[in-house]
């Protein structure tokens, strides 16, 4: 509990976190809150392309509007939150305990399994992500467990060398050295006195990762390669509204506006929590 | 510096075979038969199996590596399943647009990533600083398929609706207008402009953003050193201390930054030439993607590795170049 206790001391970090329990919020409790039915279209020709704020024939108020098939933009976003929020979390978990296992792994070790180790780690780090992601989409059906895992295995390379460097920092401690010689195994050293200490950096790679996921995720979803329809995610709304950018430009802006809030509210998180830990690293971090 | 060349060169290939092996392994691997693709549904099972004999398809798996590669070191990649042409012609056509998109963008972004993080931090705390932060940490969080699209909205559907005038609007789609073959060298030139500005300015907006946070991080730091105080204390005038203690000092990691930012970079570039159908080769791969075109996607996989690491090599040059530290100790 340490962590929210530091997340909330920063004032960024807060903001980023209220916008993010927020979305989640709205993710979770979506069947309920949403005002209609995401997949509903009723009579398409009197309700699509109607603006926000308008009356629909049926007497309801359309706060944010319809797409070209009339159905309620509102209540779509409210759908796409959930695939976005959760591809991205899963995916960041998966990132950062495979990065997590590679990085402490090879600082444990030292040696040739350290070399190889962030050797493939470099390797995997000079690829552009979305390459990697086209090419091992294109190899099977895109689906849900598919995307996840995809950008959870593109995503680990940073946290393995963040978490190498974190593990070779606490093993130069006495600690460290104390619990060697009183005889822990390799095993019990990492589980028991290294991860435990490195946590709160792993978390903060966790927070950016899960924006990183988030984004890529509506990329995916853009390019009719991500989590298939009918369902609506916010990178299938955003392809829809490429469609209809003239008559009806609120129908890809909103859900950009949507993946552009999580982003930053995960970045927030994120740099709020390094700043707290590390008061020298002023907000800096490469793109 | 020359043994240090000697083995990024060297690690740079191993890396690319590395990267191409991962990719046919993974191919190979997949579900689906090439085989059944090249011949459509319709083709009986006899066809299907001369099919498999004339792709090689029938052969054990690591003779049909060392095959493909020893034809991959030679540049012969094949042929495209979609387009029926050699994969090596496919790309080499492509080349070009993308190497002018992101080289563009790269320049756009430091210039103007250095320029607005200097100003940041020469006005820390003061109201210019915090609204610059908050801007670009927003378009740093903006994907760049859907800035890309607002784009589109504001400066070529909005900008004609709106009747801004013409040095405002500019158009949506391709690398050149109809008309571009009878133009005279100047006009193409100036046609090829109009057709990258909003591409460009997609890729740069984003990349300026997130240079411009990290810059201001390393020039505030370096700001708050002894040698920066003691500069001012002998009374040098701070234009000279910008430059000369505060921006020599400070931009060094910047320099590494640029090569870390290439796999970055060429990611937003993908769906910018989507978007923009700007004739490159992120749009080619996009496309092979969708018709299931494995010999174009592994090749546009390479060439995207390789185009990585040549980057990464030549942001190690330019270190050695501006931090004399290194080059004294290589000595």
């Amino acid at each position: 509990m340490n962590v929210i206790k530091t997340v909330l001391r920063d004032r960024r970090a807060a903001v980023g976190l209220g916008v993010l329990a927020l979305l989640a919020i709205v993710a979770v409790f979506a069947p309920w809150i949403a005002p209609h039915d995401p997949l509903a279209q009723p009579d398409i020709l009197r309700t699509r392309f109607l603006g926000p704020f308008t009356t629909a024939p049926d007497g309801t108020i359309r706060w944010l509007g319809t797409d070209q098939l009339g159905r309620d933009l509102l209540s779509r976003l409210m759908f796409g939150a959930r695939i976005s929020l959760s591809v991205g979390l899963l995916a960041a978990v998966i990132a950062v305990a495979l990065g997590t296992a590679v990085g402490s792994v090879a600082a444990l070790f030292g040696g040739a399994v350290e070399g190889v180790l962030m050797a493939l780690t470099d390797a995997a780090l000079a690829l552009p992500r979305v390459v990697l992601l086209l090419a091992l989409v294109a190899l099977f059906n895109p689906s849900f467990g598919l995307v996840v895992i995809v950008l959870g295995f593109t995503g680990w390379m940073p946290v393995a060398r963040l978490a190498r460097g974190e593990v070779k920092g606490i093993m130069a401690q006495p600690y460290a050295a104390a619990a060697v010689a009183a005889g822990a195994s390799p095993a019990r050293l990492l589980l028991r006195h290294l991860l435990p200490n490195a946590l709160t950096p792993m978390i903060v790679a966790g927070a950016l990762g899960v924006g990183n996921a988030i984004g890529l995720e509506a990329g995916l979803s853009f390019l009719g390669l991500g989590v298939p329809a009918p369902g609506p995610s916010w990178g299938n709304m955003i392809a829809s509204g490429r469609d209809a950018l003239i008559q009806a430009p609120w129908i890809a802006t909103l859900p950009g506006l949507a993946v552009v809030a999580a982003v930053v509210g995960c970045n927030l998180v994120g740099d709020g929590l390094l700043d707290a830990l590390d008061p020298a690293a002023t907000g800096s971090r490469p793109g | 510096m020359i043994r240090r060349i000697t083995l990024r060169l060297v690690s740079g290939f191993g890396l690319v075979l590395a990267v191409v092996t991962i990719t046919f392994v993974l191919i190979n691997l997949a579900p689906g038969d090439p085989a059944r693709l090249w011949v459509g549904p319709a083709a009986g099972q006899a066809e299907l199996e001369s099919a498999r004999h004339a792709l090689g398809l029938d052969r054990p798996l690591p003779v049909r590596y060392a095959a493909w590669l020893a034809g991959f070191t030679r540049g012969d990649w094949g042929t495209s399943l979609a387009q029926q042409r050699p994969v090596s012609r496919v790309l080499r056509d492509a080349l070009p647009y993308t190497v002018l998109l992101s080289a563009g963008s790269l320049l756009l972004t430091y210039l103007g990533g250095i320029i607005v993080g200097m100003v940041q931090a020469v006005k820390r705390r003061s109201g210019t600083d915090t609204a610059i932060t908050v801007a670009t940490l927003i378009v740093y969080g903006m994907p760049a398929y859907w800035l890309a699209l607002i784009l589109v909205l504001v400066f070529a559907f909005g900008a004609a609706r709106f009747g801004w005038p013409g040095w405002l609007q500019f158009p949506a789609l391709g690398a050149s207008g109809l008309d571009a073959d009878f133009l005279s060298p100047g006009r193409q030139l100036l046609d090829r402009l109009e057709h990258l500005a909003l591409p460009l300015t997609t890729l740069a907006l984003i990349g300026v953003a997130g240079t411009a946070r990290y810059v201001r991080g390393a020039l505030v730091d370096v700001r708050d050193r002894d040698f920066v105080r003691t500069a001012r204390a002998k009374g040098l005038s701070p234009w000279h201390i910008e430059t000369r203690h505060v921006m020599r000092n400070g931009l060094i990691p910047v320099v590494t930054l640029m090569g870390l930012s290439l796999p970055a970079l060429f990611s937003g570039a993908v769906f910018v030439e989507v978007i923009f159908a700007w004739p490159g080769i992120g749009r080619e791969m996009v496309a092979a993607v969708g018709a299931r075109d494995y010999p174009v996607v592994m090749a546009a996989t390479a060439v995207f590795a390789a185009l990585v690491i040549i980057g990464n090599l030549a942001a190690d040059l330019l270190y050695a170049v501006v931090d004399p530290r290194l080059r004294r100790s290589a000595r």
